[in-house]
Formats: C-alpha cells, structure tokens, sequence
C-alpha cells in the first residue's frame, strides 16, 4: 500500500469549517492560534521575569538604595527569574509556539494529528503559569530555593516560601509536564505521519528537525524532573526521607534522616542538562532557515546539520554531572563528564563553521531576521567558547559560582535563545499577521539589544574571574574584592535597564506593524518552504485551501544555476524547474 | 544512574537506528518526481499507535528513573528491606490473568468474532479492578503491621512504586471504559482501540515484573 498521510484523507477537509468566535480564537484547536496562545502567554511571563531580573540588577548595581528588595525578596527573584526564563519562556515558546506553528505549515500537514489534545496541551500550560504565579501571592511568598531547587535548603525553614512557595513551584513544574508531554507527542506524531506527499524526512527543513529532536529530549528528560519534583514533594509534604538527611532545624529535629541531596542533583541534571538543548536545538533549526533564506544560498551541509542535532540530542544525556563538579562527587566521574562534554563541542563547532560557509559568498541581505540571526551567531560562539572553559574540572572549581557562570549561560542559553526568538518573530511575522513590520524600528530594536547585552554580560566575566560569588544579595566586607567592582556593577545595572527598556521598540513595532503595517506580500523574503506557499496569508484553518502542496525538493533550492528566480519553493515539479543543485554543475 | 542510562540508551539508539536508515545514501539536494520520494516516507503504522509508542516510551523513562533513583538510595546507610506482603502473588496472578484476557478479546475483535467482546472486556475491566484493589489491601495490611511511608526509605520506595503504577493503570482504566462504552453502543470498528488498549496493558504488566522482581529480591 502506497503512503498515505493522516492529512491527506478527504474527511479531513470538512473538520476545518469556519467557527464561531469562542471555538476560533479562544477554545481552538488551530495549531496556528494554539502556538499564538502559547507564544503570548510565553511572552507575558517572560515580561515578569524581565522585570524581576531588573530589580536584581537594582539591589546589586545600587545596594542599600531600594528599601522594597531585601534579602528574602532578592531570593525570590533569583529564582522565579530562571524558572520561568528557563522553563515557561524559552521552553513553551519554542515548542509549544514555533514547533506548534511551524511543524504543520513547514511539513504540509494541515493541522497537528491531534488537534483536541494540542488544545489541551495549552491550558494545561496555562494553568501551570497560573498556578506559578499565584506563588507569589501566597503566605511567605514564591520559593527562593534558586532555580535548581536543591534541597534541603529548598523546604528548610530559613529559605523564604518554604510554607507554600515551593509546594506550587512543585506543583506547577508537575503540570507543566503534563502539558508538556501532550504537546509533544503531537509534535512526535506529526513529524512522523502527517508529512506531505513527497516530504521525506531528509526534505525537511532544519527547523522541524530541531524542533523534532528536541521534543523526543523533552519527553525523555522530562520524567527526571517529575521524578525528583514528586519526590521533592513527598519530602516537603509527608516527611519522607528521599532527599533530606538527618538535619537540625533552629534546635527543633524536623524528622528526616539518611536521604542524599546529591541524589537529587543528579535526577535534576538529569533533566536540567538535555533541557539546555531542548530550548537550543529549536534555535539552531530556525537560524539555519533564517541565514540560508537571506543569504539566498543553500545551507552549508544539510546531512551533516541534521546528524548533528541528531548527535548533540544523544550525547546531552552523557553530560549532566558537569553541573556538579563541586557537589563531592567522585573525582573519575568528574574527569568522565569533563570528556563528554568536550565531545559535544564537535558536533556543535561543526554547526557553527557551516553557519558561517553558509554565509560565505552569499548574497547577504542584512534584513531584521538577517541581523538578529548573524548576532546569534556571535553570541553562541562567545558562549560556548567559556562553556569549554567550565567544562574542565580544575578550570571549573575556582570559577564555580562566580559571576563568570552567570555570564557564560547567559550568553549560550539566555541571550542566544532570545535573539533567535526575535529573528523567528521577524522572519514570520508577515506569514503570521499578514503585514510587515517597521525596518527601521526593527534595526533599532536589534542594535540596542545586541550590543546592551554585550555591555551587561562582558563585564560579568571579568567580575567572575576577581572572584565575585553569584547569588549574593550583597558582598559586605571582601577584601578581596577592589572598589571598582562596584562600579563595574553599577554600569552592568544601566546596562540591563537600557536592554530592558528597549524591548519596548519590539512592543511597538508590533503595534505598528498591526495598525498601519503594509499589506505583506505572501512571499516576503522570496523562501522556499511550503509555510511561504499557502493560498490565504495569513494561512486559514486548514491551511492549504482544497489540495495538500506536494513537495518535490530540499528546502534550500536558493540561486540554482539556470532558473529566471534565485530561489525554487519546495512545491515546485522536478520537470518545471532545474532538478536542484547538481542541475549545470560539473563534478 | 546505570538504569536510567541504559534505558535510555536503548530507547535513543533505535531511534537513532532507523533515523540513519532514513537519512543514510540520501541526496536530498536533488529534486525528485513526487512518486519516488513518496516510497522513502515512513512505516505505515498509524498515528495512534506512533503516539502510544511515544507515550510508552515516556513512561519507560520515567519508571528507569525512579528505579535509578531506588539503586542510589537503596546504597545509603539506613534502608531496611521492606518484606512485601504475600498478597502481592496473587495480585501479580490476577494482572497477568487480565493482560492474557485483553489478548484474547483482542484476538476475537481482530478476527471479527464481534460476540467475544464484550465479555472479554469485562472480564478484563473486573481483573484490572481486582488488581487495584489488591494492591490498596496490601497498603492497609502494611499500615495495620505499623510499616509507614515516613518509617523507611524502603517504604516510601514501595508506596511511590506501587501509587505510581497504579495511577498509570487508572488512567489505562479510562481507556478501557471508553472503549468498552463504545462497544455496548454499538460502535462499528472499536479494533484499533482495542488494540492500543491491549499493548498499554501488557507493558503495564511488564513494568510491574520488573518492579515487583526488585522489590522482592531487595
């Protein structure tokens, strides 16, 4: 029997009729309103994460000046920062919005296999958010345990919002991974089945691959963080003795004994190193579509691109322990880890040199998307040159919990991430709303934003390197420190006000763009996938109009030698347009 | 975390397997006419069973983690064996007796033999409910013996264990009232339900002998 996708059926056609407003835009199961369901809600609680790592940066850049941020409050703001950045921002908005976007559009499927669960997968989503951020409000406030949550101090009297704030910060990760894992078996399922008639896997673009492989990590690693999260609980909640050891707590004896708080490190990074991944290799799909459509050229090593998100998906579950050099842990597992992740620098340094052979000889067009996809670029080679840094053991102990770890993740996980978010917003944005966006406003929003984060995150590795410990809500009496470290920390603080406030040119670019933007062209940056190539733009439900697009080329058919355009859409025949690369070409 | 990592190992490596077989000798730069790269597209199972598999493969994770988590703390100073109550066997008897019963009123609806049905079902969904109860009067003779969740980590290993998989048989229970609704109405084709039913409630069955085996000989 000939393959026939789940898409491809007739009946298919008849469940995409139009609906009312309530089934269309609120209880939808259109995966292009689910992603923008997502996406906002991504963003909304991103903008609090933005605003509490401001008022982090306020009490470390001016100590003593601000009288609401005292030492419980900062704790809180530590860790609410990178649980949500980590987990409700760059996680839901990759997959939940870009993958959910992109995967049905790019493949040429009509919807997720799966619609009424992918609806689901988001309010489940959202009612975790929403669980999170009553946190804040409960007696003793959100957790302040930091983001790894590491007990026994996360439920020990002493931590703030260890009465109710960690109970919820449990809670709420538990739903997220319900949601999560809803969500992903429909990416899964999706990739696998409901491909277009001629999309093999290897005709895929790189961004569904990247979406692909970091949705099978998700749903593997996942179930560590559930694991250590309902153990966690069982702790906290019942008094068990998983995690906690025999402790004193102000005199009294809270009733543990025997448990391994290195136990629960090791379930955490479990999880916590793939999750990296999870939110990069989303990131190096979509930048590799973002540089090869503006540089109009095909991308450099397509196999090779893929068996590296292949491999980098592999080998991030063979290099979790890195994270816990100073735990205690045996030396020769220290030495084990330290080899694997050096390893993982080859498959990603070959992603990054086939970036750059992509845009050589290019015809580069320095667009928005263009701009902030090369400023990935730069930002993930200074982030994971220091990630080989701290990947060595004995380089790794004086630097560890120093500012200089600060920096480096947040150059490799926080600002790489994000500048590729904001090339995918540009890149599709005429696909998603149908208009184009202010150029200028857009530049503007990526200069300030590039160049502010380098003047935050630069200095934070000289500050590691004097020794300044991260964490601290002040550094009191340190000799060892010199007055101008301070300063330094001051201009940090200016810095990442500057960068926080300049998202607004993003906020407004939107607004403008929604208001009085041009009618955009279906095809904008002339690309070649088939999201490019719907009848309506914005694509309506169901996406294609009576007939599914068939695909009969690789996504990369940019400037083939004799075809009148420089690029030929993935729709198009074999016998209409030049058979791909090899057409002309002498070997 | 050998247990986590091994099964894990086995789960990316077939992936990874048939993900060569698919990409390997490719030359996905050359355009071809749709009929030829149709025949590369993949196996023809369908999507339920995709998502099952997927689903599964979840679940294997996250049982192998928390038995990895079981080894590391079971090395720790202060574990006491638990001595799991003798109930256990027949609890164990009565979730193989449901699996062989799903397998057969599998077999019946595969071969369109449409009268076995709905006993078959039944005699399943009153098996499975067996289990379950089974297992929550193991918990109470515990309790009455004075062997508590908090009295040891062994303990708070076996209640977690056994909730865990409990829950995941409840949720398969879901399931099969769904299906077996669908038959009682008259439903026309309910063999891919059953199907995908059956497959969950063997590798149900499968988890708890290997957690069962652990509990027994630690």
């Amino acid at each position: 029997m000939g393959y026939v996708s789940i898409a491809d059926r007739d009946h298919e056609v008849e469940h995409h009729d139009p609906q009312t407003f309530i089934t269309k835009y609120v209880w939808s199961q259109d995966h292009k309103v689910i992603a923008l369901q997502y996406g906002g809600t991504a963003i909304l609680v991103g903008l609090v994460a933005l605003v509490l790592s401001a008022m982090m940066r306020l009490q470390l850049g001016f100590p003593d000046t601000f009288s609401f941020i005292n030492p419980e409050n900062y704790y809180q703001f530590v860790t609410m920062h990178g649980m949500i950045m980590v987990i409700y921002l760059l996680t839901a908005l990759f997959l939940g919005g870009f993958g959910n976007y992109l995967i049905p559009l790019m493949v040429g499927s009509r919807d997720m296999v799966f619609p009424f669960l992918n609806m689901l997968s988001y309010w489940v989503y959202l009612l975790s958010v929403i669980i999170l951020m009553i946190s804040f409000f409960v007696p003793g406030g959100a957790t302040g345990a930091g983001w790894t949550l590491y007990p026994p101090q996360a439920i020990m009297p002493g931590t703030p919002g260890t009465d109710w704030g960690i109970l919820l910060m449990l809670l709420s990760l538990v739903v997220f991974i319900v949601a999560f894992t809803m969500g992903g078996l429909n990416y899964v399922t999706t990739v696998l089945q409901a491909r277009c008639r001629g999309m093999t896997l290897m005709r895929m673009p790189l961004s569904v691959w990247g979406i692909f492989i970091a949705t099978i990590l998700g749903l593997l690693a996942f179930p560590a963080l559930l694991v250590s999260g309902i153990m966690m609980l069982l702790d906290k909640a019942v008094h068990t003795s998983f995690f906690m050891p025999a402790i004193s707590s102000m005199g009294a004896d809270p009733g543990y004994s025997g448990g391994s708080p290195v136990l629960f490190q090791h379930l955490f990074w479990f999880f916590g190193h793939p999750e990296v991944y999870i939110v990069a290799l989303p990131a190096f799909g979509i930048v590799s579509d973002v540089l090869s459509t503006h540089a109009r050229k095909n991308i450099f090593g397509y196999r090779m691109m893929v068996w590296a998100i292949i491999a980098i998906g592999g080998l991030s579950f063979v290099v979790w322990a890195h994270h816990m050099y100073v735990s205690g842990m045996n030396p020769y597992f220290g030495f084990f880890f330290a080899t694997t992740t050096l390893i993982i620098a080859v498959p990603t340094a070959l992603k990054v040199y086939n970036w750059v052979l992509t845009l050589w000889e290019g015809n580069i067009h320095l667009r928005v998307p263009m701009l902030f996809a090369i400023g990935f670029i730069f930002t993930f080679i200074h982030g994971g040159l220091t990630g080989l840094f701290l990947g060595n053991v004995t380089i790794d102990l004086p630097l560890s919990d120093t500012y200089f770890v600060v920096a480096h993740f947040h150059m490799v996980m926080g600002v790489s991430p994000v500048l590729v978010v904001f090339a995918a917003i540009y890149h599709w944005w005429p696909k998603i709303s149908g208009r184009m966006f202010n150029e200028k406003l857009g530049k503007w929003h990526f200069w300030t934003t590039f160049l502010g984060t380098y003047s935050i995150y630069l200095p934070m590795h000289y500050l590691g390197f004097q020794g300044v410990p991260r964490r601290y809500f002040a550094m009191g009496n340190t000799d060892f420190l010199p007055a101008s470290a301070q300063d330094l920390n001051a201009v940090i603080t200016i810095s990442a006000l500057f960068v926080a406030v300049a998202q607004i040119l993003f906020f407004a670019n939107i607004i403008w763009s929604l208001r009085k933007g041009p009618k955009a062209d279906p095809n904008p940056w002339d690309a070649t996938t088939l999201e490019w190539q719907t009848p309506d733009t914005p694509p309506k439900h169901g996406n294609w109009g009576h007939d599914l697009p068939e695909c009969h080329r690789w996504a990369y058919d940019y400037s083939v030698p004799g075809y009148e355009d420089d690029f030929i859409p993935q729709n198009v025949p074999a016998d209409t347009a030049p058979a791909g690369r090899d057409h002309g070409v002498e070997h | 975390m050998e247990i986590g990592l091994i099964t894990l190992a086995i789960m990316l490596g077939s992936l990874l397997g048939w993900l060569l077989k698919q990409s390997l000798n490719t030359q996905p730069w050359v355009a071809a006419p749709v009929e030829e790269a149709a025949h590369q597209a993949p196996f023809n199972a369908n999507s339920r069973l995709v998502a099952l598999t997927t689903f599964l493969a979840v679940a294997t994770s996250f049982f192998a983690l928390i038995l990895s988590a079981y080894s590391l703390r079971m090395e720790l100073g202060d574990w006491i064996p638990l001595t799991e109550p003798q109930l256990l066997w027949t609890n164990t008897t009565v979730l193989v007796l449901a699996s062989i019963a799903f397998q057969w009123t599998r077999n019946a609806a595969m071969r369109g033999d449409e009268a076995k049905l709905k006993p078959g079902l039944i005699v399943t969904g009153l098996l499975t409910s067996a289990f379950l109860i089974g297992q929550y009067i193991a918990w109470q003779q515990l309790f009455a013996s004075g062997e508590f969740i908090t009295s040891n980590p062994s303990n708070a290993f076996f209640f977690l264990l056994t909730g865990i998989h409990g829950l995941h048989i409840l949720g398969g229970m879901y399931v099969w009232s769904r299906a077996t609704l669908k038959v009682f109405g008259g439903a026309a084709d309910v063999r891919e339900s059953i199907q995908l039913c059956t497959i969950y409630w063997h590798f149900l069955l499968l988890v708890w002998l290997v957690l069962f085996g652990l509990l027994l000989s630690t």
